[in-house]
């Protein structure tokens, strides 16, 4: 079954897209990872231009974080003081995306740093997780492993404004989370990703904050920073294709929801083996697009002014 | 169902005195196409009737927007788009019918004249810049609409009965942009053009389409939000659904 999608003006198969969000959604539920660094690159495979790929993403997003934050705050896993200060950085890092985005388009080089963006994060994503599971995988072989230091204190524990986070038990400089914010901000506007995959580790490593609360956070403030995203690129770039995020959301909930079911059925190192490989493989594929010669050289979009 | 309307509207021109003086009368059986959410491209019948003989050429021309067309080159591995031009009023859709073999109907001469035909389009760059690096970049950019099926030539598609009759079916892609068409129907004897007409087509979204496109082009903001309002609920009433699984 066709439908038009009116933003992106491309006809697809709706059951391609909910497949997609299924897929991804399967994906975040068993790693607890939002899985928007899969489905902006898996939706420009399909054929949706890149900026509309992007901005859509960020759109789906909300939805799915938002289902998510909810699950947390049930369970009291939220840090909303700290969420709100990285929201705070986010909303100036957005900004900072979107323009750069809308600069970029306007040079004609948004496909290619859209591209390159998702090479180089997929990459060290991939090997990252590659090199960590299958060191655990090893390391659950020999059992004696040495527990690590939680975190540990350096420069920027020196920096001013520090402020008092009771749920995360932390009394730490406000630039901290802020700078976090920021940072995501700019992944979220130009990539279409809430970055939790490098928020979590920072929240944990650089922060400190407990695990418990971490995921939770995360996904609070990507309801935010997606949203405001979503409606800068809306108001300066108009690629936000809803009816692409809506259909993407619904098999996206779907999967979340069986993905999180199945999770306990399989060892943990081995899942995130296989993710890391399904990520480099993506980041690759990516890779191979940028560096070899194009069949046409030519490419035709409408003039931005 | 088409045909059938098609010869009985035929009837009824050839008949009515008035029209009778006319060398050339042509129409299409729609003048408004609607593209809905299930949109997977559509056909029109263009039809008429000549008097006297000759042959016919038709145009169909979709928008005209402003295009960028870039090319790609190496720089330090990976290949990017280095250069670009934008040209002006550049029509999204472009497809030429003709009862015979287009040399035969139109020489290149007279379709010169009356930019009829993808490669005689007076398309011209946005802003001045050297004649022989803008016709380069013209070429590059037809022969890319060409490619993408938006551009295209179909000689003989008119199918022309006893003389006087004609029929083709315009087929339009899914991938087609949505604004005014203007068809042109042209009747030649060696190769001159001795009747013209000019046809309007309409095609435009409709429905839930339509709203979110109009939405979105009216105020991004208000779009902005609702569209995160959307995902927003949607999100909360997934987290209510699935709460006691």
């Amino acid at each position: 079954m066709d439908v038009y999608l009116p933003i992106a003006e491309v006809t697809q198969d709706v059951y391609v897209l909910l497949g997609l969000g299924f897929a991804v959604g399967l994906l975040s539920g068993m790693f607890g990872v939002g899985g928007g660094f899969l489905l902006t690159p898996l939706l420009m495979f399909v054929g949706i231009p890149e900026p509309i790929a992007v901005a859509s993403a960020t759109n789906q997003l909300v939805g799915s974080s938002v289902t998510g934050v909810i699950g947390h705050t049930r369970r009291g896993n939220v840090d909303f003081k700290i969420g709100t200060v990285i929201v705070a950085g986010g909303a100036a890092g957005s900004l900072t995306g979107v323009l750069l985005f809308g600069y970029l388009r306007r040079q004609g080089q948004i496909d290619l740093i859209i591209s390159m963006g998702y090479v180089i994060l997929l990459g060290t994503l991939g090997t990252l997780m590659l090199t960590e599971s299958v060191g655990a995988i090893l390391r659950a072989r020999d059992a004696d492993a040495q527990p690590r230091r939680l975190h540990a204190h350096s420069w920027f524990h020196r920096l001013p404004f520090k402020m008092r986070f009771r749920r995360s038990k932390l009394y730490i400089s406000a630039l901290l989370p802020l700078g976090i914010g920021y940072g995501l901000g700019i992944l979220s506007g130009l990539l279409g990703i809430s970055g939790g995959f490098l928020a979590v580790p920072a929240m944990i490593y650089l922060l400190g904050m407990p695990a418990s609360v971490v995921l939770g956070t995360s996904l609070f403030q990507t309801v935010f920073i997606a949203a405001l995203s979503t409606i800068l690129q809306a108001m300066t770039n108009q690629t936000v294709d809803a009816m692409l995020a809506l259909l993407v959301l619904l098999g996206g909930v779907i999967g979340v929801h069986y993905g999180s079911r199945a999770a306990p059925r399989f060892k943990s190192e081995y899942l995130r083996v296989g993710l890391a490989l399904l990520i480099l493989g993506v980041g690759i594929k990516l890779l191979y697009d940028v560096t070899v010669e194009p069949t046409n050289l030519f490419s035709i979009a409408p003039r931005v002014q | 169902m088409i045909r059938l309307y098609s010869l009985l509207v035929l009837l009824a021109l050839l008949f009515n005195v008035p029209a009778r003086a006319q060398a050339l009368v042509a129409d299409l059986t729609e003048h408004e196409v609607a593209i809905t959410t299930g949109f997977t491209g559509t056909r029109v019948s263009l039809f008429g009737a000549i008097e006297g003989g000759g042959d016919i050429v038709a145009t169909v021309k979709g928008p005209a927007r402003d295009t960028v067309i870039r090319r790609k080159s190496r720089v330090g591995g990976v290949w990017l788009n280095t250069h670009s031009v934008a040209f002006k009023a550049v029509p999204g859709y472009y497809r030429l019918f003709s009862s015979t073999a287009l040399d035969q109907a139109m020489p290149s001469a007279a379709r010169r004249v009356e930019g009829i035909g993808a490669d005689m389009l007076p398309l011209a760059p946005a802003e001045p810049m050297d004649p022989g690096e803008a016709d380069q970049f013209r070429t590059a950019l037809i022969e890319n609409l060409v490619k993408t099926g938006l551009f295209h030539t179909s000689p003989g598609a008119i199918t022309l009965v006893d003389g006087r009759l004609f029929e083709a079916t315009l087929d339009f892609p899914a991938t087609i942009p949505t604004g005014q068409y203007d068809i042109e129907v042209l009747l030649l004897r060696q190769g001159q053009v001795v009747a013209r007409q000019s046809l309007p087509l309409i095609i435009a979204p409709s429905g839930l389409d339509a709203d979110i496109k109009d939405f979105a082009g009216l105020s991004g903001t208000l779009y902005g939000i609702v569209a995160v309002l959307a995902a927003a609920m949607a999100g909360w009433f997934a987290s209510f659904l699935f709460r006691n699984a």
